[in-house]
């Protein structure tokens, strides 16, 4: 077991990400037409993780946060760029040698019941790893392990008979969490893992994590849409917007000074669930949709729904910047204010 | 009715408000046949919404939340029954053949479903989906329809709405369909509006249009609106009034400040402490509920929420507590007097 001390900043990164690009080229829209469309899912994304650090991804559907977390383990294959574990190009690694850090890597994704395999037992599904990176070990071992960890992550080992459709689905979450914690990796991506499940049960699978991060020293990849989820067990958050990383700081600086529209967007959109600040604040609202990702708009990706776009965003694409220390914004404009709306009674 | 001192930033219930009712639901208990046996989905429930008042519905999966209102609605599954007494405008609706339903369903009271792409029929232009409500319910003729219908998604802020209303639902955008569905739900200018959980499929940026849509609805049209929403941010920007749903059952009821600053059943206390908090940092723990949701077909005996109740004690096993006035405009159903 690795029970490292997370000491964030100091440690040499678990993780580099380096100018990663996941492109889909598309199918000719008809038989003779001599030009592919490009979709640029994840488009040049560059980030450290270090070792028992929580990286919080957050973005609108169709941003490319999922498609990093899948490029990353090397369930698709990437465009270009580099993804380095602990130094080492995965994306160069023979499949041998994947295979040996795949176990260090795991996932839990947003549907608990659809990542199960209904005809297996919880039992077998928690130990399905175990056997296939570590075969020699006998059945009351593995079974051992097995009941161990359903205790840790809040499950009855009397249950491990049982198949996944008996189980709820907050219950079905823990099961994924088992699975992906047997191995004890050193990363796990969390792939919106609490947004199908109800607020109540949502609470408790964002305290598991937080427990088995503490005990285990673990780094989480922790993508979802719901901002206020992400604040609350990120260290550090990336936003980000069709594709590109528009914005990235610590947590606290991320949602105390915002610098990038969008983000500032972002934060000013969510409900707040207190009536007088709900009602009181001040709002970014956007207008419109997202633009075609086929079809970018130049320069700044997102000037189309910037409040403040100029002249300047329609040609010059704007580089991601050192705004403060550990913070980072890709805006021509980060240091002018904001337009605001306020939405208070009229 | 809600007399608890009003911020100045929360508008209090008006006062006329008070004699008109839109929607009278007494005594409503819902029931579904199923193989496995009887599903109790609705027990109990009454409550009332007055005109221009909104009221927000919370609770999680198979709270009865939607069923309350489907069973309103007339549109419940076909192994669905419904008891009890329904009254919309001072009409008994509950349990009127579809054909009567229909005449107020569409036109004076409305609903609208979390995704927008399955309420929409695929195969017709939105033309012809908002026109058909106005032929049908307003005798309009075709051009005139036609021309209320682009009004309605001007209304709702559709950029180019009258070239945009000649397409079908797949060419736009999951925001833009539920502000069809919007418009489509308010072409008649309906009493009611009832919205079960009209964000939730959405984007934050354009759940936050969404919601400025409706406060705008609200305020201009004077609309009685019921929001059901497992998501609490939502419905404390909107709602006037909160019922709080468990388990098939009302188990706290209020003004929204009342609701959220001073809670008084253990589950609405659990919600609102289990939600993580923007304005908070990175925190130890989340306060969170043990335990899951109990079975509608196996109910413990006694009060549905004392398996996961920390202040459970010895009639929480006994007896179901009932909802009981415990102030003006507030009920809850909790042996207890008071949150400890």
């Amino acid at each position: 077991m690795t029970a490292v001390e997370a000491v964030r900043g100091a440690a040499d990164p678990l993780l580099s990400v380096r100018d990663l690009k996941v492109h889909f080229r598309m199918p000719r829209r008809h038989l003779l037409a001599t030009h592919r469309d490009t979709l640029k899912a994840v488009d040049g994304v560059t980030f450290d993780l270090a070792p028992g650090e929580t990286l919080g991804v957050v973005g609108e559907s169709g941003c490319g946060k999922s498609t990093l977390g899948r490029a990353i383990l090397r369930l698709i294959p990437t465009t270009s760029g580099q993804v380095l574990w602990l130094g080492e190009d995965l994306r160069a690694a023979p499949p041998a040698r994947m295979r040996q850090h795949r176990r260090n890597m795991q996932v839990i994704f947003q549907d608990p019941l659809a990542s199960l395999d209904p005809r297996m037992t919880v039992g077998d599904i928690i130990a399905e790893p175990l056997r296939t990176f570590h075969g020699a070990l006998s059945r009351d071992e593995v079974r051992q392990r097995v009941g161990d960890l359903m205790r840790t992550v809040g499950l009855m080992p009397e249950m491990i008979n049982r198949y996944p459709h008996e189980f709820s689905g907050g219950q079905c979450q823990r099961i994924g969490i088992a699975r992906a914690m047997i191995l004890n990796p050193k990363l796990v991506i969390c792939d919106e893992p609490v947004s199908a499940l109800d607020v109540s049960i949502q609470s408790q699978i964002i305290n598991l994590l937080m427990d088995l991060q503490k005990e285990f020293g673990l780094s989480l990849i922790f993508i979802s849409h719901d901002l206020s989820v992400v604040r609350h067990i990120s260290h550090r958050i990336m936003v980000l917007y069709m594709g590109k990383l528009v914005e990235m700081a610590p947590s606290d600086a991320l949602y105390d000074s915002p610098r990038h529209p969008y983000t500032q967007a972002l934060i000013s959109a969510v409900p707040l669930p207190d009536p007088d600040a709900e009602r009181a604040k001040a709002r970014i609202v956007l207008e419109g949709d997202l633009p075609s990702p086929l079809h970018p708009p130049s320069g700044c990706i997102f000037r189309t729904r910037c409040p403040k776009a100029a002249e300047r965003c329609a040609e010059v694409v704007p580089e991601l910047q050192a705004v403060a220390p550990a913070h980072r914004a890709a805006c021509h404009y980060w240091d002018t204010p904001t337009p605001v709306r306020s939405t208070g009674p009229e | 009715m809600n007399s608890t001192a009003a911020s100045p930033a929360v508008d209090p219930v008006p006062a006329a408000a008070m004699a008109e009712q839109v929607l009278e639901v007494a005594g409503l208990n819902t029931r579904f046949d199923t193989p496995d046996g009887e599903v109790r989905a609705v027990n109990d429930v009454s409550f009332t919404v007055a005109r221009g008042e909104t009221v927000g519905v919370v609770g999680e999966s198979g709270s009865g939340k939607s069923q309350v209102f489907l069973s309103v609605m007339g549109l419940l599954a076909s192994n669905g029954n419904a008891t009890g007494r329904v009254r919309f405008k001072g009409q008994d609706i509950l349990g009127l053949p579809a054909a009567k339903l229909n005449r107020l369903r569409g036109s004076r009271m409305s609903m609208i479903f979390q995704d927008p792409m399955t309420s929409l029929n695929p195969f017709l232009t939105v033309a012809r989906q908002l026109t058909e409500v106005l032929v049908l319910h307003k005798g309009m003729g075709e051009r005139q329809a036609l021309k209320r219908s682009i009004e309605m998604l001007d209304l709702v802020r559709i950029p180019e709405a009258a070239r945009r209303i000649g397409m079908y639902p797949h060419e736009f955008s999951g925001g833009m369909r539920q502000r069809v569905m919007i418009a489509m739900a308010l072409l008649c200018q309906p009493d009611l509006l009832i919205a079960d959980e009209p964000t939730t499929a959405l984007d934050v940026t354009v759940q936050a249009q969404i919601l400025d849509l409706m406060q705008t609805l609200k305020r201009e049209f004077n609309t009685s609106i019921v929001l059901i929403t497992h998501d609490l941010g939502v419905i404390a920007g909107l709602a006037d009034r909160v019922m709080v749903m468990y388990a098939g059952s009302v188990v706290e009821e209020g003004a929204v400040r009342e609701i959220f600053y001073d809670p008084q059943h253990p589950y609405t206390v659990g919600l609102l402490h289990s939600m993580p908090r923007l304005a908070a940092g990175r925190k130890e723990r989340l306060v969170s509920i043990p335990g899951q949701p109990p079975n509608l077909q196996r109910l413990p005996k006694g009060c549905p929420f004392r398996p996961r109740c920390s202040h459970a004690f010895a009639p929480c096993s006994e007896t179901d507590p009932a909802l009981r006035p415990t102030g003006p405009g507030r009920a809850k159903a909790c042996h207890l007097d008071a949150m400890p």
